[in-house]
Formats: C-alpha cells, structure tokens, sequence
C-alpha cells in the first residue's frame, strides 16, 4: 500500500517533469536532436550510403557529388558515411563514460554521506586531492599511459570525473539523510544497505539528473580531444575526434574535411545542454517568472 | 585572517604529498620500460638492468616516492630521457609562455564575461537575453582545438592577418587567446547571469530598492557584488580547465609553453617530463585555488571564520542540492 | 474618509494583478486606504490576504513582472506617486515613506557591515559627509537599542532580534513620515517580539512617523494602533477606530477572527475557527468574497457584491447585513 502510494507519486512528478520540460521549446530541439543521434548511431549500416572504410580512388577530394553529398577525403572515402559512422564512437565515449563516472562517484558520495564521521572524512580529502590535478591533464595523462584505444580513452574520462558525482552525490545524501523517511525506515530496523539502497539513493538522485545529462555532452567535447590527440578512436574507425584531426592536414586546401565533423560535435554537445538547461528549469518552477 | 591563510598553506601540504603520489602511482601501473625505452630494442639485458638500477626502478614505490620528493625539495626534477636535459630547468623556462597564455585568457574571460552576464541579467527574458544566451551555448559547446583550427584557417590562411604558429610578436598572442577564451567568456557569461537573477530575487535587494537606492546601486554594489562571491569559485576551477586547454592550444598553435612539453613527453614517454610537469602544472593549480580561497575569504565575511576551502566547498555542494531539492519538492 | 489636507497618504481604488502563466491572481481588489500625520493604523488579515501587496505597491516595489497596478491612485501629500517617474519616486522611498521587512534574516544584505547598509540610505537622501552619515547611524543604532561600536559587524554576527532592529534603525534613518512595517515580528521567537515590539512603541513616541502595521495578530493591533482595517481576499471588509473593531465589531469575518482567538476566562473547551479557508484568488467568488464562509449568507450574497457602508463615524463595514445596509 505504501510503496504503491510512493510509486504513484513518483510517476505523477515524472510526468509533472515532463508537462514542464515540454514548455521548453529549446529543450525538446535537444531532445529531438539526441535522439535523433542515437538512432543515427544505431542505425549506421542502414543509413550510411557507403561504410566507412570503401575508398573510391576516381573521387580523391571531391567537394559535393551526387554520389558524394558532403564530398570525400584522401583516400576517397565519403564523408557522410564517415560522419554517421563517427556517432558510434562519439556516442559510446560520452554514455559509457558517464556511466562508468556515475556509477563510481555516486558509491562513494553515497557511502561517505550515509555513514559520515572518518570514513566520509577520508573520501572527500582524497577527492580534494584528485581533485587538484586539473581535470584534462589528469585525463590526457591517464590515456596516453595506458596507451591510445577507445576502451583507454573511456576509461579516462570516467576515472577524471569521479569527483564531480561523488560531491553531488554526498551532499545530496547529507539532505535526505535528515528526512523522517528514513527516520522511519531506520524505525522498522531496516538494514543499512536496505536504506541505502532503497531509499537514499532513489531519492537523491533526482539533482543529479541534471549533472549526468550535461555530463554526456562535456564527455563527447572530452573524448573528441582525446581523439584529436590520437589518444582515443584509431583510424581507420571513424570518430569526430580523429576525423577533424585529419582534416586538420588539408585544412588549407579542403577546410570542409575538418568542418563537419566539428560541427557535429558541436551539435551534440549542444542538445546536451539544452536538455540539461531545460531539465533545471523544469525540476525548478521559480525561475519560470 | 593569517589564522586562516596558515590555515590553508597547511592543507597545501597533503595535496602536495598527494599530488607527487598520484604522479608516481600513473607511472608505476605503465606496461611500458623506460628502460627499453631509452636504449631501444636491441639493447642487451645486461645494460637494461644496469639503467633501471641507476634510474631507481627497481626500488620499491615507497622508496621511490621518497626520493623523488627529495628530489623535488631540491629542485631536481631528473633528466629528459630524449633531450638530457634537467626538465626543471627546461620547465622554467616553458613557464613564462604557459602562464600569459593562462592569465591572459583567464582576463579576457572573466573581463567580457561578467559584464556580458550582468546585461543578459538586467536584460532577462527579452531578445537581447536570449540571444547573448543561445550563442554563449554555442561557444560553450564546441570543442576548442576545431575552433582553433578554423581561427587559423581564416584569420592566418585566409586573410593572412594574423601568424598562423609560433610565438614571434605579441600578434602571435592573438588567435590562441581568442580560442582559449571564448568558450570561457560564455561560460563566465552564463553563470554571472543565472546568480544576478538569483540575487536579485532576494530580499535585501528589494530592501536596497526601498531604501531608494538608484538601480545601477541596486545592481552593481547590492547585486552584483554578491553574485560574483561564487564566481570567484568558478574562475579557480576554470584555470584548471585553462591549464587543460592550454596543453593542445599550445600544441596547435606551436607555443613552446609547458603544456606542449607536456604532450611531447606523453607521446615519448619520457618519464622525468611527465612526472615534472604534471606535478608542476597541478601545483600551479592549487596554488591559484589557494589565492581565491583566501580572495574568497575577503569578499565574503561570512567564510573568513571557517578553516578554509574544505568546508565551503563542502557547504556549496550542500547549498546546490538543497536548492535542487527544494525545487523538486516544489 | 473625507480627503481632508491632514491625510498624509490615501489610496484610491487600489487593485494588483499577478499574471502567471497559469493564471491571473487578483491580490488587491480595489481597496481605498488612508493614514494621517502621525497616526497608526493597523492591517489585519490572513496570509495571502493582499496586505503586503498593498504596502509595496505604495513604495513601487512589487516584483514586475508578474505584478501589475491594474487601476488606482496613491496619493502622498497630493502627489500621486504612481504617476512619479522613477527618479522622484526615489526621493521618496527610504526618506519620506520606508519599509520593514518580514525576514529579518534576508532583509540586510549579508556581505556589507550594517554600518555601511544604514549610512547609504543617509547619504542616499542627505547631501552629508562620511562622518556625519557615520555620526547619525551611530546614533540609529544606539536609537533601537544596539551599540554604537557594531557599525563595522556584518549581519550575521546578529541575531535575529537584533538584525530586525538593525532594519528598523535603517527604515528610521532618515525621519520618513511614514513607516510601512510588514510583520515586523513574525519571524522572531515570541520574547524576542515582545521586545522588539516594545521598542517601536516607544520609537513611536519618540518620532512623529505614521506607522502602517501590517500583521496577522490581532494582539499586536490592539497594543499598537489607532485604527485598524480588517483585510480578506484583497478587500478592505472593515475598517475603523481600534475601539470600533475590538468592541464592535460588524462584519462576520471580524468577528470569526476574534471568536478564532484562544481565551483565557474562556469556559468553552474548543476554539471556534473560521470554517473553510480564503477563496482562490485567481478564481474569486462573483457576490460577497466571504459568502462561502459566512454563517449569516443569504442568496443575495453569493449573487452581488456588498458596498462599504458607514455604521458608525468612522467605521464602515462591507456588509449586507451591517447596521449600515
């Protein structure tokens, strides 16, 4: 009966959430657009025209083709088919990452602000200190020792923002801690891992929503320097990332080569932030006037 | 007020220890050999033991932590494998080209940045906002080294206005500026506004307007002033993120800065220049987060009686979620 | 309510919009309103009645948007100050008429000295030096009870009692003629009030401002004020002397108030509450606002709304049923 109340409530916020975000004409566009990324990623082999690799040696450089729309590079390889195939990666390094970086940090923000006392004081002084090696340089770091693959890359950039979502996640633990939920929970002896579990964490994680939303966009502006650098994807996979770093040969002569790709990046990056900037709008009702 | 900034030199202390710790550690869990890597391929075991022995690799990592701090202390940094040269030495000198690319674009960012939030926030919700704030999120998303290609491209290539690399004139200054900033310059944008239209929701405002105070004292000495508190925050944090960037600006626009050194003893993996300019880089880093702490404790009376980062830092976590929560409860 | 040359403020036809959204909320609904030299005059009504809408569109200091001066006329010695251009306006806010606020705690800026806050509003309105604007606020703070020698302290190093005084020796600083204080007391502990009430009592003898005592508790009025207007749902239901309410009072929804009241000498075991609550304000009833909660209403009061009738000089009730109608 209770956890049905709960469940109820619980779904009647999320439409609530959604009822708000939809106002947003600027985060649904990011929505649409993410979305729209994520199928393009999925759907690769059925969308892109040509795959990644087939090279057409007759069509070295062309600029807009019939055959080829976005033109091709060196190698005569077709642009769009690269730039669709180059979703995958992108995508892979930003969620993944994400996941890997959430899942760790909210652990630990979650055990340092349930128990608190020493063992809350050591994770934060340890994060204070990770935290004083400038992110980047920690990631680029992390990546070049363990040596360039997307698997290293994503490692990286999940183990650099640990941090961040641990923060969150304790101080947002601290908050919830104190409600008479829990109180009650306690009250009825439920276990540790069971309150942990079962009733902070869902009911913390709501203002993290929002980090981890934003967080896949600032992973994909990551992964694609990392790419940029040769730490990330390996030619001849296709990656945003590498694909500017090519183009970046031939800037003078095919500037367009180097162009999209960026362009792409920017426009997932940019539906992430759209649809974070909307999600904090609409989880807070008092900026609307 | 010395209470707290011995307070706080104090706690440099771990964070340095850790810091050279971490270093080490990156190293430790590399497949790599130095060694090898230093003599090549063909060299015979003998010599390769005989290397590791002399560069302290076969020691356990605690004694290794040691010595390296002893090292440091000293200011030796060891030796260059590929150049030989003292990577202290080589580190000075980079400095000075890493630092005015940091602060010069740390200044044009917060120097543009402030005042253009300042207008999109007295300017809320008409074209002028909204404008100023869908084009800041384009800078703020777009990766920095493809903009940097294509400021190249245009201004270097095209126009042929500006240099297209190296350091010759304070004209070379210019492109990795505008590239290193501009992301920055929204960033800093977009938060000044969201925190002047947070203050200016409070209630000592109002009581400054009641007062019949005239608007610019409302906005610049009530508003203002108190938005910024944790903008003073965010500038820290961003010269970290600037510390980042730098390692491929000045990649790309072939400053000879200690973030290209950097990267070229990542590619060669040359372990005294990681291990240096790693530490060195992070140091710098802290030191600047340990100046805003005590800036922070200045402008703020409010913080000047707590020991230090730690615990508002922890605060502001704590203030962020319960604005969350509030606004999920609403 | 003649508008003779002794009123020193009269509000004529008042009414405030907020527009959501969602919806439009009618907060103030044409409310007339007068203060003379000197006196004090108490608003009573239940939270979200319009009272502090009334008093911060008399200064123009309604958050706009949402809010908005649908219709009506402020007049401040016979200046209408809805129709003053912003730089006028300020000339008066903080010198002629000045406003406690509710929260002490969020009322003073929390990163400036108190000093500092109190002097600007000196100097704001007196072409005066530093050390003279020090000078005076000193003076201020010695005034409501606080040490000179605390300029320098920042507003958290207060406690709540002393940061309402600390706001109450800023509103006074520069001699205003009329003083707006929005529940002075709600947010303090009830002895920390009883203090903080005293004091302004005794400021009020002290200075010849008129006071406009916004609250809910009827108790304070009756200590406080020389007349009193009741407020429900953005009108004005009944207004008169503070012996016209306390003794006889007319309108149902006074009276519920003051049958709400705990007694001491009381044999009855319950209190007797208004039953229902204040009806939506984005959505008002047509006829009488309080018919829903009347226990006299009669059909005609669901269909039309009463006028303010005269019952007594000076006391008028907005009533079908008062002597008056």
């Amino acid at each position: 009966m209770v956890t049905k109340l709960k469940k109820t409530r619980k779904k009647s916020k999320l439409k609530d959430l959604w009822r708000r975000l939809k106002k947003n004409r600027l985060a649904v566009a990011g929505l649409i657009v993410l979305i729209l990324l994520i199928f393009i990623a999925i759907a690769a082999p059925l969308l892109a025209p040509y795959s990644y690799s087939a090279q057409d040696s007759k069509a070295s450089y062309s600029t807009g083709t019939a055959e080829h729309p976005l033109g091709t590079d060196k190698l005569g390889r077709d642009l769009m088919s690269r730039l669709i195939w180059g979703a995958r990666a992108s995508l892979e390094m930003g969620a993944i990452a994400v996941a890997i970086a959430a899942a760790v940090g909210i652990t630990i923000g979650a055990i340092a602000g349930f128990f608190g006392g020493w063992t809350e004081n050591i994770c934060m002084r340890v994060l204070d200190i990770y935290q004083s090696i400038p992110m980047l340089l920690l990631c680029i770091t992390i990546a070049a020792i363990l040596g360039p693959s997307l698997q290293n890359a994503i490692i990286a950039l999940g183990v650099c923002s640990v941090p961040g979502y641990a923060r969150l996640m304790r101080a947002s633990v601290l908050t919830v801690r104190e409600k008479e939920y829990i109180e009650s929970a306690r009250a009825v002896n439920a276990g540790n891992a069971r309150i942990i579990l079962q009733h902070i964490v869902p009911n913390a994680m709501a203002p993290l929503i929002v980090e981890i939303t934003m967080g896949v966009g600032s992973m994909i502006l990551a992964g694609s320097l990392l790419s940029f650098v040769g730490l990330g994807v390996q030619p001849p996979t296709p990656e945003w990332g590498t694909m500017i770093a090519e183009g970046r040969n031939v800037m003078r002569e095919h500037a367009t080569l180097a162009l999209y790709p960026g362009i792409c990046v920017m426009l997932s990056v940019l539906a992430c932030n759209l649809l974070g900037d909307g999600l904090r709008d609409a989880l807070d009702p008092r900026l609307k006037n | 007020m010395l209470r707290f900034i011995r307070n706080r030199l104090l706690m440099m202390i771990p964070i340095v220890l850790g810091i050279s710790f971490i270093v080490l550690l990156l190293l430790e869990i590399t497949p790599g050999d130095p060694a090898k890597m230093l003599l090549g391929t063909q060299a015979t075991p003998e010599r390769l033991a005989a290397l590791r022995a002399q560069l302290g690799l076969d020691d356990p990592i605690l004694v290794r932590f040691v010595n390296f701090l002893w090292q440091i202390v000293h200011g030796d940094f060891g030796t260059s494998f590929m150049t030989k040269r003292p990577v202290f030495e080589e580190m000075i000198m980079r400095m000075p080209y890493t630092l005015v690319l940091v602060g010069i674009s740390l200044a044009v960012s917060v120097g543009l940045g402030i005042p253009l939030g300042v207008y999109a926030a007295t300017h809320h919700n008409t074209w002028k906002d909204n404008g100023a704030m869908f084009i800041s999120l384009f800078f703020v998303s777009m990766p920095v080294f493809w903009f940097a290609l294509l400021l190249v491209r245009f201004f270097g290539v095209e126009l042929r206005w500006l240099p297209l690399s190296g350091i010759d004139s304070w004209q070379s200054w210019i492109l990795p500026i505008v590239a290193t900033s501009l992301g920055f310059v929204a960033t800093i944008a977009r938060q000044t506004r969201s925190n002047m239209l947070e203050v200016i929701r409070q209630d000592y405002i109002v009581t400054a307007k009641a007062k019949g105070l005239p608007e610019r004292k409302v906005i610049y000495r009530h508003a203002l002033k108190n938005a910024l508190i944790p903008i003073i925050m965010v500038i820290g944090n961003m010269f970290g993120l600037l510390i980042g960037g730098a390692l491929i600006t000045e990649v790309i626009f072939g400053i000879p800065g200690l973030g290209q050194y950097t990267i070229a003893g990542l590619t060669g993996r040359d372990y005294p220049v990681i291990q240096g300019s790693v530490f060195m880089l992070s140091v710098m880093f802290s030191l600047v987060i340990l100046i805003v702490d005590v800036v922070f404790a200045i402008v703020d009376p409010r913080i000047r009686s707590q020991s230090g980062r730690k615990k508002h830092k922890d605060q502001k976590d704590g203030n962020k979620i319960e604005e969350n929560t509030q606004k999920i409860e609403a | 309510m003649n508008s003779t040359s002794t009123n020193l403020l009269e509000i004529k036809d008042l009414a405030v919009e907020y527009h959501t959204d969602e919806a439009v909320i009618y907060a103030v609904n044409h409310v007339d309103f007068s203060i003379n030299k000197g006196e004090t005059v108490g608003l009573v009504g239940e939270t979200g009645a319009g009272k502090t809408s009334i008093a911060r569109s008399i200064l123009r200091i309604l958050p706009m948007p949402p809010a908005k001066v649908v219709s009506g006329e402020i007049f401040y010695n016979g200046n209408d100050l809805l129709k003053l251009s912003e730089r006028e306006m300020r000339k008066i806010r903080g010198n002629k008429i000045a406003m406690i606020f509710q929260d002490p705690m969020t009322a003073l800026n929390p990163i400036e000295t108190v000093g500092f806050q109190i002097a600007e509003t000196i100097q704001q309105h007196n072409s005066i030096s530093h050390a003279e604007a020090h000078q005076r606020t000193c003076e201020m703070l010695e005034m409501v009870g606080i040490p000179g020698d605390r300029f320098k302290d920042f507003p958290h190093q207060f406690s709540g009692g002393m940061k309402q005084r600390v706001v109450i020796a800023m509103a006074l600083a520069c001699n205003p003629a009329l003083l707006l204080a929005d529940e002075p007391t709600t947010a303090l502990d009830v002895t920390i009030q009883a203090q903080v009430l005293e004091m302004m009592q005794s400021l009020k003898e002290k200075v010849e401002t008129a006071f406009v005592l916004i609250t809910h508790d009827l108790g304070v009025v009756a200590e406080f004020c020389d007349k009193v207007a009741v407020v429900y749902a953005g009108e004005i239901v009944e207004r008169g002397s503070a012996e016209d309410i306390f003794d006889r009072a007319n309108h149902p929804y006074t009276l519920g108030l003051f049958a709400s009241l705990p007694k001491l000498d009381a044999t009855e075991k319950r209190l007797s509450p208004i039953k229902g609550l204040m009806p939506d304000p984005t959505d008002l009833p047509d006829g009488c606002r309080f018919c829903d909660r009347c226990p006299n209403a009669k059909d005609e009061c669901s269909k039309s709304s009463p006028k303010e009738a005269e019952i007594a000089p000076g006391h008028t009730v907005k009533c079908f049923f008062s002597g008056g109608n």
